[in-house]
C-alpha cells in the first residue's frame, strides 16, 4: 500500500505519471512548472525512462507525437506561452487520433503576461486550441491529491478514446505542498494494433497521419471523431457537488478558484445565504447536466474564475441562460479572495446584480 | 536472371511526382538501402510536408506523416521510444532547412541514432515554385521573380557544411541523382547512412541534390543538366563529415 | 540475351532512359498512349539490349525490369 507523501503539485504529477507507465518526457524550461520537468530529470534515467530536453516547446511536442505513434505513453508540460507553442503538434495528434498527456500549468496572459497563476488559457484548452475541429479531454485538479489522481486517469482516457489529454493547472496548485496518496503503478496497459513498431514482416503497414486530400475522406475522419466526442460527453464529465441539495445560488469553479469558492460557499451558510458549489473536474467535457439541473432552481450562478470570464460562457450555454451568470473574476496572475466571491454571493442574495 | 527491379519495399501504388522527378529515384534508393540490408520489419519512416508528403503510401514499412519540419523531432520520439527500430526521415529544403532548421540542428547535435534523407531541389514544389532557403543566387522562382537577390532574400544555405560543424553527427554526405554514376554512388551513400544507425553509430545524413522540371521550367533532361552545371559547383559533392569511419580506420 | 520490359501504365514518359542508355535503343512512343495519357518509352531494338540497367538506374518510377 502507498502512504501518504508530503509533495508539491508539480512533483505529485511527474510521479504519478511514472506510476502511470510513464517512461518518455519531453519539455522546454518554462516558470511554473519547472519541478515537474526537474523531478523527471532525475528520476527517468534511474528507471531506465527517457527525460529529454527538447530544442523547443515545438519540437517536445512533436517528440510526444513520435512517442505516442510507437504506441507508449508519453507526456509534456509546459505553461501557458509554451503551450501556445505547443499546438501545432496537439492539432497534428488530434487529427492523427494520438494519445498523450500535455500538461499545461497556467500563468497569466496573453503574450508573455507574467508568472503568476490564471485560468486564461480555458477557451484555449477547452474549445480546440489550434487548427480545426477537435477536442482534447481536459482535466482540472484541485489540490496536491488530484494533481497525482487525474494524471492517471488523463491517461487512461486518453489511451481508451485516443483523444490526447490535457491537465489543466495553475502556479498555485504546482507550487503548493500537500500530503498526496501516490497510486500504485499501473501494470497492465491497453493494446496498441495501430502502433509504428514495424511491421516485422508479420502485417501490412501502419500509417500514423493527419492528411486526407479526400474532402469525403477528411470529413468521414472528423465525423467518427465526434461519434467519441459524444460517447466521452456521456460518460466522463466529472464534477464535485458541494451543498447543492438546497442551493439558491450556485458558484461554478475549478482548479484554485474552486478552494476559495469553497470557502466563501461555507461563509455565506453561515450567513444564512443558500449557497452552494460545483466544481467541474472536466472542463472538456464540460459538466453541463448538473449547471441544467440547478437552472430550474436556482436564482443564478456566480462564475469564480482566474481570467476576464471565460468559462461563464460554458455556464450560460449549459442551461440556455435560464438564469443569470455573474462573474467574480482576477486576472493577471491575481487570485481572488474569498471575501471576494462572498460579496459576489451576497450581491446575487440581495437581487441587485444587474 | 533478373538484374534490375523495383525493389521489395516499396509499395504497388503509382508515384504521384510529375514526370522526370528524381523524388522517385530517391525513393527507390531508400527502398533499396532497405532491401539491402534486411531491416524493413523494424524500419520506420517519417513522411515531411511537402512534394514528399504522400511518402507513407510508397514504402511498405511503417509510416507516419509529421508536421512541416518536425520530421527529425517526431523521428526522435520513436526512436526513443523503440531503440531497436530503424527510423528515417525523408524531407526537402523548406521543410528542413527552413521552417524545421531548429529540429534538424538539434537532432544532429543529440547525434540522434537516426537516418536523415534530405532532398534539395532549391525549390518548394508541392506549393508552386516559391523561393527555397536553398535557392541559388540569382534563381527565379514564384517569390523571386527577378531572381533570388542576395541583398534582400539573403544566401542559400549549404546544411551539410553547416552541420558538419558540430560535434554529434557521424556521417555527413551530399550527392547528387544528375546521372547514371551519381546516382549509383547516391545509392551507396544512402545504404551507409541506413548501416550507420543499425550499428548504433548515430546522426547520418545524406544531401541528395535533385530536380524539379515543373518548377524549374525545365524538361527532365535539362533539369538534369541544370544539377550538373548549377547545383554542384555551389552545393559540391562529397563526405562532409564521418566519424564511423575514423573509427573504422583506427581498429 | 539482355531484355528491358517497361510497365507501360506506370511510365510517365520523361524520357531520361532515353538519354541513360548507352546505345540509344529507347525512344518514346509517338502512337501509344498509357492509361494516365503519357506516351510511353519502348525498345527499338531489344536485342542490341546489353543489359547495363542504366535506364532503370534513371527511370523515377521504377517501371522498367532488366533481365540478362
Amino acid at each position: 500500500m502507498s502512504e501518504k507523501v508530503l509533495m508539491k503539485g508539480n512533483e505529485a504529477i511527474a510521479e504519478a505519471a511514472i506510476r502511470a507507465g510513464c517512461r518518455h518526457y519531453f519539455g522546454y524550461p518554462i516558470t511554473p512548472q519547472t519541478e515537474l520537468a526537474a523531478y523527471m530529470a532525475k528520476r527517468m534515467p534511474k528507471i531506465g525512462g527517457v527525460f529529454l530536453q527538447a530544442e523547443s516547446e515545438i519540437a517536445a511536442i512533436n517528440m510526444v507525437y513520435g512517442v505516442s505513434s510507437a504506441g507508449k505513453r508519453v507526456m509534456t508540460s509546459s505553461s501557458s506561452p509554451g503551450i501556445s507553442l505547443k499546438q501545432e503538434g496537439i492539432s497534428y495528434m488530434a487529427g492523427a487520433d494520438l494519445p498523450g498527456l500535455i500538461v499545461n500549468v497556467q500563468r497569466g496572459g496573453p503574450g508573455l503576461g507574467g508568472i503568476q497563476p490564471s485560468q486564461s488559457d480555458y477557451f484555449q484548452a477547452t474549445k480546440g486550441g489550434g487548427h480545426g475541429d477537435y477536442h482534447l479531454i481536459v482535466l482540472t485538479p484541485a489540490s496536491v491529491q488530484e494533481m497525482a489522481d487525474l494524471t492517471s486517469l488523463a491517461f487512461d482516457l486518453s489511451d481508451k478514446y485516443r483523444v490526447p489529454a490535457m491537465l489543466l493547472a495553475d502556479g498555485t496548485l504546482g507550487q503548493m505542498m500537500e500530503p498526496v496518496m501516490l497510486p500504485e503503478p499501473q501494470t497492465e496497459f491497453p493494446e496498441k494494433p495501430w502502433a509504428l513498431t514495424g511491421t516485422k514482416m508479420q502485417r501490412k503497414h501502419n500509417i500514423v497521419n493527419s492528411l486526407y486530400l479526400s474532402p469525403e475522406e477528411l470529413e468521414r475522419t472528423n465525423i467518427e471523431r465526434f461519434e467519441r466526442y459524444e460517447k466521452i460527453k456521456a460518460n466522463e464529465a466529472r464534477y464535485e457537488s458541494f451543498m447543492t441539495e438546497d442551493a439558491e445560488i450556485c458558484v461554478v469553479a475549478f482548479g484554485i478558484a474552486a478552494r476559495i469558492s469553497k470557502n466563501a460557499v461555507i461563509a455565506a451558510r453561515k450567513e444564512g445565504i443558500k449557497a452552494g458549489l460545483i466544481r467541474p473536474i472536466t472542463v472538456w467535457p464540460f459538466p453541463e447536466k448538473p449547471i441544467a439541473e440547478l437552472s430550474h432552481r436556482v436564482k443564478g450562478f456566480i462564475s469564480v474564475e482566474l481570467s476576464m470570464g471565460q468559462m461563464t460562457e460554458d455556464i450560460q450555454l449549459a442551461q440556455h441562460c435560464l438564469r443569470p451568470t455573474m462573474l467574480c473574476s482576477r486576472a493577471g496572475g491575481i487570485i481572488p479572495s474569498p471575501d471576494e466571491v462572498l460579496g459576489a454571493i451576497r450581491k446575487m442574495q440581495g437581487g441587485n446584480q444587474s | 536472371m533478373t538484374v534490375f527491379e523495383k525493389p521489395k519495399s516499396l509499395t504497388d501504388v503509382p508515384l504521384h511526382y510529375c514526370p522526370g522527378c528524381t523524388h522517385g529515384i530517391v525513393h527507390r534508393l531508400v527502398a533499396e538501402a532497405i532491401d539491402a540490408l534486411g531491416i524493413e520489419g523494424r524500419t520506420i519512416g517519417v513522411a515531411p510536408v511537402g512534394c514528399a508528403v504522400m511518402a507513407y503510401d510508397y514504402f511498405t514499412c511503417d509510416m507516419a506523416e509529421a508536421a512541416h519540419g518536425r520530421a527529425p523531432a517526431v523521428a526522435t520520439g520513436l526512436k526513443r521510444a523503440n531503440p531497436d527500430n530503424i527510423v528515417f526521415t525523408y524531407q526537402g529544403d523548406g521543410d528542413l532547412a527552413s521552417i524545421g532548421m531548429a529540429e534538424t540542428v538539434h537532432a544532429a547535435a543529440r547525434n540522434e541514432n537516426i537516418t536523415v534523407i534530405f532532398i534539395n531541389n532549391a525549390i518548394y514544389g508541392m506549393t508552386g515554385g516559391q523561393m527555397a532557403p536553398t535557392s541559388l543566387p540569382g534563381q527565379v522562382t514564384q517569390t523571386s521573380p527577378y531572381g533570388r537577390d542576395v541583398k534582400t532574400a539573403g544566401f542559400p544555405i549549404k546544411v551539410c557544411e553547416l552541420l558538419s560543424s558540430l560535434d554529434g553527427p557521424q556521417y555527413i554526405e551530399r550527392v547528387a541523382v544528375n546521372s547514371v554514376k551519381n546516382v549509383l554512388a547516391a545509392k551507396k551513400a544512402i545504404e551507409k547512412a541506413f548501416r550507420n544507425q543499425t550499428e548504433g553509430k548515430g546522426f547520418s545524413l545524406v544531401e541528395v541534390l535533385s530536380s524539379c522540371p515543373t518548377n524549374w521550367g525545365t524538361t527532365p533532361q535539362e533539369a538534369l543538366d541544370r544539377i550538373a552545371s548549377d547545383m554542384i559547383p555551389y552545393y559540391p559533392l562529397g563526405v562532409y563529415k564521418d566519424i564511423s569511419a575514423k573509427e573504422g580506420e583506427k581498429e | 540475351m539482355a531484355k528491358v520490359t517497361f510497365a507501360a501504365d506506370i511510365c510517365k514518359g520523361c524520357g531520361l532512359c532515353v538519354q541513360a542508355c548507352p546505345k540509344h535503343l529507347i525512344t518514346i512512343s509517338d502512337k501509344t498512349i498509357n492509361k494516365k495519357g503519357h506516351f510511353p518509352a519502348e525498345m527499338t531494338d531489344q536485342s542490341a539490349c546489353i543489359g547495363c540497367a542504366f535506364c532503370a538506374v534513371m527511370c523515377p518510377d521504377c517501371a522498367i525490369t532488366v533481365e540478362k
